[in-house]
């Protein structure tokens, strides 16, 4: 783990759990067990990704850290430059109200997250208003210049949201979490939904804000490759669950979970000199309602052993901050995409 | 992010954007009222609609003007009488302008009853804007101006009823009653199904439970027997005003459960929606969601529900009056003038007392009309 001044946040044990119901009357309950016991840290200025398949929990990962929703448990510990470390999740209202200016969200759907029915100008003035940081007269002179920054022209600040094409729009919503001038932002998978001819427009825009001003990132992505090229450390999610978490490098070179292992495999190699065999993963995603007993990903893996099914492996340290949630971590010798 | 360093900075691709016309800057910058509007104009039926219901909110608003007569004013020597014809030509072919004749009664050898004939020795101008019967317009402001008056004659478009009451006039009056009971109606619907609705689907959890299963309860009682037992418990001596107002009151509590159940559903799933995660994240209040990005979009929705609830309204009070459990003289609805022609017997022989059923048919239809355009273009941003 490095030091408390290294870090901007950490993430303790968090859980998210929803209800859901079926049969005639609402009467069968169960859950969906959408983050559980995901512990994990983020440190200042650095890009630190999140990868997993669809519905692993990575946008409800995203959501609780800035607590849009509340959690079913778990911390989220916050140190912030001027202030003492703090619980997110114990904060008042007030508190809560107050923490918003210092972390803001970057959607994946351009189009769902931006109220078709507010001029661009008054969606990237919402959180200068809501979190009323600026002084009215200041307000515009701030809306101009975040305009200018992420590259949305003055003009189209009086247009609605239904102007413009997905790229255009998701400017906007970097103009928006970049207003309050905030040191951290969650990006949701920020160019998922965008044609690939704007995917990189959108992430060097990204990247020379963050290199502009100071920012620190949690990178949600549904794959691997987007990931290597931005990110400074990666955590792997599947099913609610955090399977591993390390640099970049050291998860490139040497992974320690065999499903990192299998998403590496699906990676088209830079370098033709290193062939990988793409490891076919068996089986369906199982149900994240009725999650398979033990490590989840047993049936899938082709490492598996009879206690795998029995009990649940520790969230451990295997070397420095590479940890990995499996049996046989410190076993395995497995192939990275990176020799 | 370093490794993306290499490529050169972006142009922004929408330079060309900037040059285009003032018809697609005014799109651009369109409100959702505007795009509403856009679309609900290339329905030519709901254009229909909306101008007859503009007529009938005219005719709800200046009823003492459009009526030539009061709601009570007789004719005593005129009952049943027929509807009068207009005319333009006299006996001669001479053009004399909009006229009717005076109307005179004349024993029938033949038949042993008195017939009502024309009496075609004199014309009677119809005079526009002219100076008529006195009136306080809504109880409050008087005058005499009307849109049309007969000088020393009378005229009755729609012909008269049992007691000689002009049934045009009666059916404009009964317009302003029926519709306004519809808007008031709707209104108390309105705040209940938003009230009701609004905390089931902000709250959710056992209030939410509570409140369903209420509305399923309301809306499994079949509507008719209902109204008849609750209509039967209002006191027969109440005034005609009274008996208005509960009924009134009675068929939007009534009807408030669709609406409640559309914001309901509407709240739920717009808890979930990104621009208003994103609210939250930005630091705004629940009322400021609820208020600046909840209400707003589904706001259009709800006018949808409650044009096409509209008809029931007029229609339930029209049903009750007409069962004679509703509106009672001297107060005029559409219901109560119906009621005067309850049996076959008085459609055969004065088919002119079902002018106002037409008034209803035409009034119905134009809500509808109106309400599925407006159901196409309540959502304009979607594909
Ligand atoms: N509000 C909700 N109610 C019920 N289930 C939810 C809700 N939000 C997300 N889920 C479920 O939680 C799981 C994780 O979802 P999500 O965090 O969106 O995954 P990802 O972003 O990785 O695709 C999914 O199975 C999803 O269906
Ligand atoms: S714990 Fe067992 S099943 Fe799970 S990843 Fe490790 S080897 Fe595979
Ligand atoms: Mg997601």
């Amino acid at each position: 783990m490095p030091g408390d001044d290294q870090l901007l946040l950490e993430v303790k044990n968090l859980k998210k759990y929803f209800p859901i119901r079926r049969g005639a009357f609402g009467t069968v309950k169960k859950t969906v067990k959408a983050v559980d016991r995901v512990s994990f840290f983020i440190k200042k200025g650095e890009t630190f990704g999140l990868v997993g398949e669809s519905g692993s929990g990575k946008t409800t990962t995203g959501r609780l850290i800035l607590r849009a929703m509340e959690p079913t448990e778990g911390e989220v510990i916050y140190h912030l430059e001027d202030r003492e470390p703090f619980d997110l999740m114990k904060l008042s209202k007030k508190e809560l109200w107050e923490f918003r200016r210092y972390s803001q969200m970057i959607f994946q759907d351009p189009y769902s997250s931006l109220n078709p029915r507010m001029t661009v100008r008054d969606i990237v003035a919402e959180p200068l208003i809501a979190t009323k940081a600026l002084q009215k007269e200041a307000v515009t002179q701030r809306i101009r210049e975040t305009a200018k920054k992420c590259q949305v022209s003055i003009e189209f600040l009086r247009r609605y949201p239904h102007a413009f094409s997905g790229g255009q729009r998701q400017r906007i919503g970097i103009a928006r979490a970049l207003v309050l001038n905030p040191p951290f932002i969650v990006c949701d998978e920020p160019v998922s939904a965008l044609d690939v001819s704007i995917q990189a427009q959108i992430l060097n825009l990204l990247n020379d804000l963050q290199e502009e001003l100071d920012l620190t990132y949690l990178f949600i992505a549904h794959d691997l490759s987007v990931v290597e090229h931005i990110c400074d450390r990666v955590g792997v999610m599947y099913l609610g669950r955090l399977f591993e978490m390390a640099t970049t490098r050291d998860l490139f070179f040497s992974p320690r979970h065999p499903y990192t292992e299998a998403l590496m495999s699906a990676i088209p190699a830079a370098d033709p000199s290193i062939i990988m065999e793409p490891i076919k993963l068996t089986g369906e995603i199982p149900s994240p309602i009725n999650p398979p007993e033990g490590c989840s990903f047993h049936p899938r893996c082709r490492y598996a052993q009879p206690i795998c099914s029995q009990s649940i492996p520790e969230w451990k340290e295997y070397s420095p901050e590479h940890f990995a949630a499996c049996h046989f971590a410190g076993e395995l010798e497995l192939k990275g995409a990176f020799k | 992010m370093s490794a993306l360093n290499s490529t050169p900075p972006v142009e922004i691709p929408d330079l060309e954007e900037q040059t285009m016309d003032r018809a697609k800057e005014s799109f651009y910058t369109a409100t959702q009222f505007q795009l509403m509007w856009l679309k609900f104009r290339r329905h030519k039926l709901a254009i229909i609609g909306m101008f007859v219901l503009a007529l009938f909110l005219i005719a709800m608003l200046f009823a003492e003007f459009l009526a030539p007569y009061g709601s009570q004013s007789r004719d005593a020597d005129y009952l049943f009488g027929k509807p009068q014809s207009i005319h333009f030509f006299d006996d001669d072919g001479n053009f004399r302008g909009m006229f009717v004749y005076s109307v005179i009664s004349q024993f029938n050898i033949d038949t042993m009853q008195v017939d009502l004939v024309e009496d075609r020795s004199e014309i009677r101008p119809v005079n526009f804007f002219a100076k008529g019967e006195p009136y306080k317009m809504w109880g409050l402001i008087k005058g005499d101006l009307h849109l049309f008056h007969v000088e020393d004659a009378f005229i009755h478009l729609f012909g008269t009823d049992s007691l000689g009451r002009d049934v045009y006039s009666r059916v404009i009056f009964g317009t302003r009653t029926s519709l306004s009971i519809g808007f008031i109606g709707v209104i108390i619907s309105f705040i209940l199904g938003l009230a009701i609705g609004g905390v089931s689907g902000y709250f959710g959890g056992l209030i939410d439970d509570i409140v369903q299963r209420m509305i399923e309860f309301i809306r499994s009682i079949p509507t008719l027997p209902l109204w008849m037992s609750l209509a039967a418990i209002l006191p027969k001596e109440w005034s005609p005003l009274r008996v208005y107002f509960a009924v009134t009151v009675l068929l939007g509590f009534l009807s408030w459960t669709t609406l409640a159940r559309r914001v309901r559903g509407k709240l739920i799933s717009m808890r979930e929606e990104d621009f208003v995660f994103a609210a939250r994240i930005a630091g705004s209040s629940d009322a400021r969601i609820i208020w600046r990005h909840m209400i707003p979009a589904f706001l259009s929705y709800i006018i949808v529900d409650l044009t096409v609830s509209f008809p029931a309204m007029i229609l339930g009070e029209t049903t009750l009056s007409f069962i004679g459990l509703g509106l009672r003289e001297p107060v005029v609805s559409w219901g109560v003038l119906l009621q005067a022609s309850q049996n076959i017997k008085a459609i055969e022989q004065h088919p002119w007392l079902f002018f106002p059923a037409i008034f209803v048919v035409i009034s119905v239809l134009a809500f509808s009309l109106v309400g599925d355009g407006m159901r196409d273009a309540a959502d304009p941003y979607s594909h």
